[in-house]
């Protein structure tokens, strides 16, 4: 009984304590920042590895995540005469829920697991020692780029699926289910807000990108130097970067649609 | 094709398909066109006995045409009335004689306010107060009317 509740006690001191190196880790991250753009050819190395190679599947998901929004908005609303309402259906979900989080869970899984798994072989193979070493610092030189054009990235490829999604609901609801053309466009137009819906969106998403550039980033440098130890760290990036975009979507629509 | 060469062709791609997407997001989906040429209004305002379901930013319909929005929804202390306030295109100029009512688009759509201009030679001017109004319908007075009727009617039959 005892030994359970240390057990539990010291779980929770640990979590804690890992939280706390988090926060550190973002903090040192913070000076850093601007070097990125000083060393261009750094960022652009990043913002293609990040962003570039994961736009297939961006484009892909969003296509169709649009398409079946498209045809499942028409199977309801048809019942209600209402089938040009399905533009705007799938123009708000969209651009408020779907676009940012599938984009922001995509991207966990294609890149913020890459990034952990670079950073923890680093570690392991012990070249950021080694670039201290030559009185390069790993924090300007590997963390900061990184993590800058992760923020820059993710909110861009939420626009392209947000947009694509669109035309995929588009290609099927009038492409193919017959909904009118100008009806499709005009209420989707009558019934979204600029600043609401898209500006709000776009918000939505730069504070997923942090998320998950942190965890990403932090499980990289926590990884233990062992081949076990960064699988266990890029399956925790994913993990606990998709359930924190799921949370701190909740925390953001309920501060920002009521 | 060197490796940077490449690096920078596919940013490159990645930012013009996300400008692309913006631009549509702007311009076909929102109503970011809409906001952005905002033309010169005037103010108008208007009591109503009750606005229904009348929200902020709803349209001022003149023929079915878009001409305005509501701008602002309050009480008017002095006569516990609802006070909606409303910003019209200055190029619209209207009688003083124009009413106001609480109409809506379709069975279930959203509601709006519809002018019906008058006769008068006079115009409207910023801050004036269009007089005749009439309610939003509320579907529950209309029933209880309707019942009273009915029940009026039956017993005239005996």
């Amino acid at each position: 009984m005892i030994r359970m509740l240390r057990a539990i006690g010291r779980w929770g001191l640990s979590r804690l304590r890992a939280a706390g190196r988090a926060g550190l880790f973002l903090f040192g991250l913070l000076p850093a920042l601007a070097y990125p753009f000083w060393r261009i050819r750094l960022l652009l190395k990043q913002v293609y590895n990040t962003g570039t190679l994961s736009l297939p599947i961006i484009l892909t998901a969003g296509l169709f995540v649009g398409m079946v929004l498209g045809l499942q908005g028409y199977n309801v609303l048809v019942d209600y005469n209402s089938e040009e309402a399905v533009g705007t259906m799938t123009a708000l979900s969209l651009l408020r829920e779907l676009g940012p989080v599938v984009t922001a869970l995509l991207f966990v899984g294609r890149a913020g697991s890459a990034l952990t798994a670079e950073i923890g072989l680093m570690r392991s193979t012990e070249q950021l020692s080694a670039l201290e070493m030559m009185a390069v610092d790993p924090v300007r030189f590997i963390f900061a780029p990184r993590f800058v054009a992760v923020v820059l990235v993710v909110p861009l490829l939420a626009l392209i699926f947000t947009a694509l999604g669109i035309l995929g609901g588009y290609l099927v609801a009038v492409g193919w289910l017959g909904v009118d053309d100008g009806a499709f466009w005009s209420q989707m137009t009558a019934h979204v807000d600029w600043q609401d819906d898209v500006v709000n969106g776009v918000i939505k998403s730069v504070v997923f990108a942090v998320w998950v550039a942190v965890v990403a980033l932090f499980q990289g440098e926590e990884a233990p130097p062992t081949s076990e130890g960064v699988s266990y760290a890029t399956t925790r990036t994913v993990v606990q970067g998709s359930l924190g975009v799921l949370a701190l979507d909740f925390v953001l629509t309920a501060l920002m649609f009521n | 094709m060197d490796k940077q060469a490449k690096i920078e062709l596919g940013v490159g791609v990645l930012v013009v398909l996300a400008a692309a997407a913006l631009f549509m997001l702007a311009m076909k989906v929102s109503n970011f066109a809409a906001v952005a040429q905002d033309r010169p209004t005037y103010t108008l305002k208007a009591h109503f006995d009750n606005i229904g379901g009348l929200k902020v930013r709803a349209p001022v319909k003149l023929s079915g045409v878009v001409i305005g929005r509501v701008s602002s929804i309050g009480i008017d202390r002095s006569n516990y009335r609802a006070l909606v306030t409303m910003k019209i295109d200055r190029a619209y100029e209207l009688p003083t004689d124009t009413s106001a009512s609480i109409l809506t688009s379709g069975l279930l759509g959203d509601q709006y306010i519809g002018l019906e201009p008058g006769g008068d030679d006079e115009m409207l001017a910023d801050g004036d107060e269009i007089e005749l109004t009439q309610s939003a319908l509320v579907l529950e007075d209309l029933i209880g009317q309707f019942l009273v009727k009915m029940s009026d009617s039956k017993g005239d039959d005996k």
